[in-house]
């Protein structure tokens, strides 16, 4: 794209696709924005016109909406902590030279095609069960009392489970850096005396700054709106300890029948995840470039 | 003090035998070059040597200790590699300081020694630049910066110029020599490049198949190649071999003649041909013609010896430059039976 000549052709084939985006985006966020300032409650349709800010005041004082957001966090957070420093521990596993290496790495790729309610039913049911899941077993084997993880440790139930399923890519992404790296190099910084731990903080975690930088934008997007698992698991309980952002919504809209005070429920959370956005381009963005 | 011995060392990566058996000795303060064609296991020499791969079978000694079985960074070594490898995202400062801070040494020091290195090598405008910000050939003066401030009891160098373009590869050989000079380091010094071998060698071992053809000074190779392949490896351009008649006519199944011991003449002379092509160099033309009787022959003559192709000339062979070579292809010495 060197000339003006070919800078203009450039725009001008790239228009439609953006304008494709901008309208894609634009509309349902105008949407929601409009709803947000009505009165709009399928319970009650002989109220209805323009609300003003009542339907965020009224999402705003919801006795669930800090620790919702809060929620949000932690599960964000906690999942970005245990895929990175996962991805990275068996990432550097799968690089070594093993037997059967193919089939092991199809075997660490496949839960990531599992479909979430499935993943969380399956860790619901036969994993996490205080009766008859694996964890029980393995607690009673020890003489120990199995662990009711949905009522005793919810928020940290759904993390795991989240997880486990966002591990595989996380590892994946990982993976390819790892083995993008040049040998010399790491025979250099042998033979300049650097043991493995050396190695690993002068040469290797550098070499994986951008790709760490990639699975933590890809997966916050995915993170923030967190939301089957929930469902089927503990269902935002018990009280509000397992309700994000987005679980607050769906029981207001759809639990409440009220559409008004969701939308405003949504134009919070995109600020929130803008928000995020900011803070995460600021804090890692720099690695993408060069 | 850097001298290495190599003892009956052989490596074979699954069924291949790389190198069948290989007993060397290296001095300390000498500049050795492995020279041999692509994929005649000079680099898995090397990296023998620095320990990068385990041998199969043999000992290695550096300074007459037993280091077979110890670690790379155990050996008081340093390796130049081809591709450089410089840590991309240090910069020249912290790349050739990586060594002395893994050896944790203190940062003062570090910058002192790291300074001083960059001054020997010219680089010290270019100290806070990254190696992505830098050309082919001041990178390969990184790297080698990198491998000086660990002063080590000998370098190993895998090919470091073969990724430079011409004008700047004459450069840096001299560099090298230079810093060879310098030092009086202990230096070994990978390439398939016969002419880096003749130009910077003390001891040049020529290598086939895993195997040393020949070991010695530039010139003993020049003058007395031990047989066929180091004759035709060594010298540029390559040494003519010629069978048949002639060969018989002086004892031998071979003789070979270097193109720039024959004698050229317009007029008269043993062997009559017609050039094909004539390379011009300035100083010297390279005449290549097809020998009647023979086929294809090289010969160097002066720049002023003027001919195209098509032309026809007369050669006649500088009989004590000639070189034989009996069936198995060992040379046979050169004192000749005149004919
Ligand atoms: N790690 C390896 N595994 C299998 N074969 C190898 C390995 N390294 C080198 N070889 C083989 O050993 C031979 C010599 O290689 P190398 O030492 O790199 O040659 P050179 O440096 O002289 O070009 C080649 O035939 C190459 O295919
Ligand atoms: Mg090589």
């Amino acid at each position: 794209m060197a000339t003006q000549n070919t800078k203009t052709l450039a725009r001008l084939m790239m228009a439609p696709s953006v304008l494709l985006l901008l309208v894609w985006m634009i509309v349902p966020l105008a949407m929601t924005l409009w709803f947000s300032f009505q009165n709009y409650n399928l319970l009650d349709p002989s109220s209805d016109g323009f609300a003003g800010f009542f339907n965020y005041e009224f999402f705003y004082t919801d006795p669930a909406f800090f620790q919702s957001i809060w929620n949000t966090l932690v599960i964000v957070g906690g999942v970005l902590l245990i895929t990175v420093v996962g991805g990275i521990a068996i990432g550097l596993l799968l690089d070594q030279p093993i037997f059967g290496q193919g089939i092991v790495r199809i075997l660490v790729i496949s839960p990531f095609f599992v479909m979430p309610p499935v993943a969380a039913l399956i860790w619901k049911n036969l994993i996490m069960h205080p009766g008859y899941g694996v964890f029980a077993d393995i607690a009673n084997l020890l003489g120990l009392q199995p662990v009711d993880w949905f009522a005793q440790y919810p928020l940290f139930s759904i993390v795991i489970i989240v997880a486990w399923q966002w591990l595989p890519f996380a590892t994946l992404i990982l993976l390819t850096a790892l083995q993008s790296l040049d040998s010399e190099q790491k025979e250099a910084a042998e033979m300049d005396g650097a043991n493995f731990f050396n190695r690993f903080i002068y040469l290797v975690l550098p070499h994986l700054a951008r790709s760490i930088t990639v699975v933590i934008l890809i997966q916050t997007i995915f993170l923030l709106g967190v939301y089957a698992e929930i469902l089927v698991t503990t269902n935002g309980g018990p009280g509000y300890a397992s309700t994000n952002i987005a679980f607050l919504i769906y029981r207001t809209a759809l639990l409440g029948y009220d559409v008004g005070g969701a939308s405003a429920g949504g134009i919070i959370a995109v600020i929130l995840a803008n928000i995020v956005a900011i803070f995460l381009m600021r804090a890692v963005g720099k690695n993408l470039d060069r | 003090m850097g001298s290495i011995t190599l003892r009956h060392v052989s490596k074979t990566f699954g069924e291949a035998k790389v190198i069948p058996d290989i007993n060397l000795e290296i001095n300390d303060g000498e500049f050795v070059v492995f020279v041999g064609p692509s994929g005649c296991g000079k680099s898995t020499l090397l990296r023998l040597i620095a320990g990068l791969e385990d041998v199969s079978g043999g000992q290695i000694l550096i300074n007459g200790k037993e280091v077979t079985a110890a670690a790379p960074a155990a050996r008081g070594l340093a390796m130049v590699f081809q591709s450089y490898a410089l840590y991309p995202h240090m910069t020249v400062r912290n790349n050739i300081g990586f060594p002395l801070k893994m050896a944790k040494m203190d940062k003062a020091a570090i910058d002192k020694k790291v300074e001083a290195a960059a001054n020997v090598l010219n680089l010290t405008d270019y100290l806070e630049r990254r190696p992505s910000q830098l050309s082919g050939g001041q990178r390969q003066r990184v790297a080698i910066g990198r491998a000086i401030v660990r002063e080590p009891s000998a370098f190993l160098f895998d090919e470091p110029l073969s990724n430079l373009d011409a004008a700047l590869r004459g450069t840096m050989r001299l560099e090298i020599s230079d810093l060879h000079n310098q030092l009086k380091t202990t230096m070994v010094y990978v390439t398939h490049d016969q002419i880096e071998a003749m130009t910077m060698a003390d001891k040049i071992v020529v290598l086939n198949r895993g195997n040393i053809e020949q070991v010695g000074s530039p010139l003993e190779l020049y003058k007395s190649p031990r047989n066929l392949f180091v004759a035709g490896f060594i010298g540029s351009p390559r040494m003519n071999f010629i069978e048949g008649a002639y060969a018989q006519s002086r004892n031998a199944k071979t003789v070979g003649v270097r193109p720039e011991h024959l004698i050229l003449s317009k007029e008269s002379g043993l062997w009559t041909g017609t050039v094909t092509v004539a390379e011009h160099l300035g100083a010297d033309t390279f005449l290549h013609a097809n020998v009647d009787g023979f086929g294809p022959i090289t010969a160097r003559v002066d720049g002023e010896f003027g001919v195209k192709h098509g032309d026809r000339v007369y050669m006649t062979p500088d009989e004590s430059k000639l070189h034989r070579f009996d069936d198995k292809g060992l040379a046979l010495g050169n004192a000749v039976v005149a004919a």
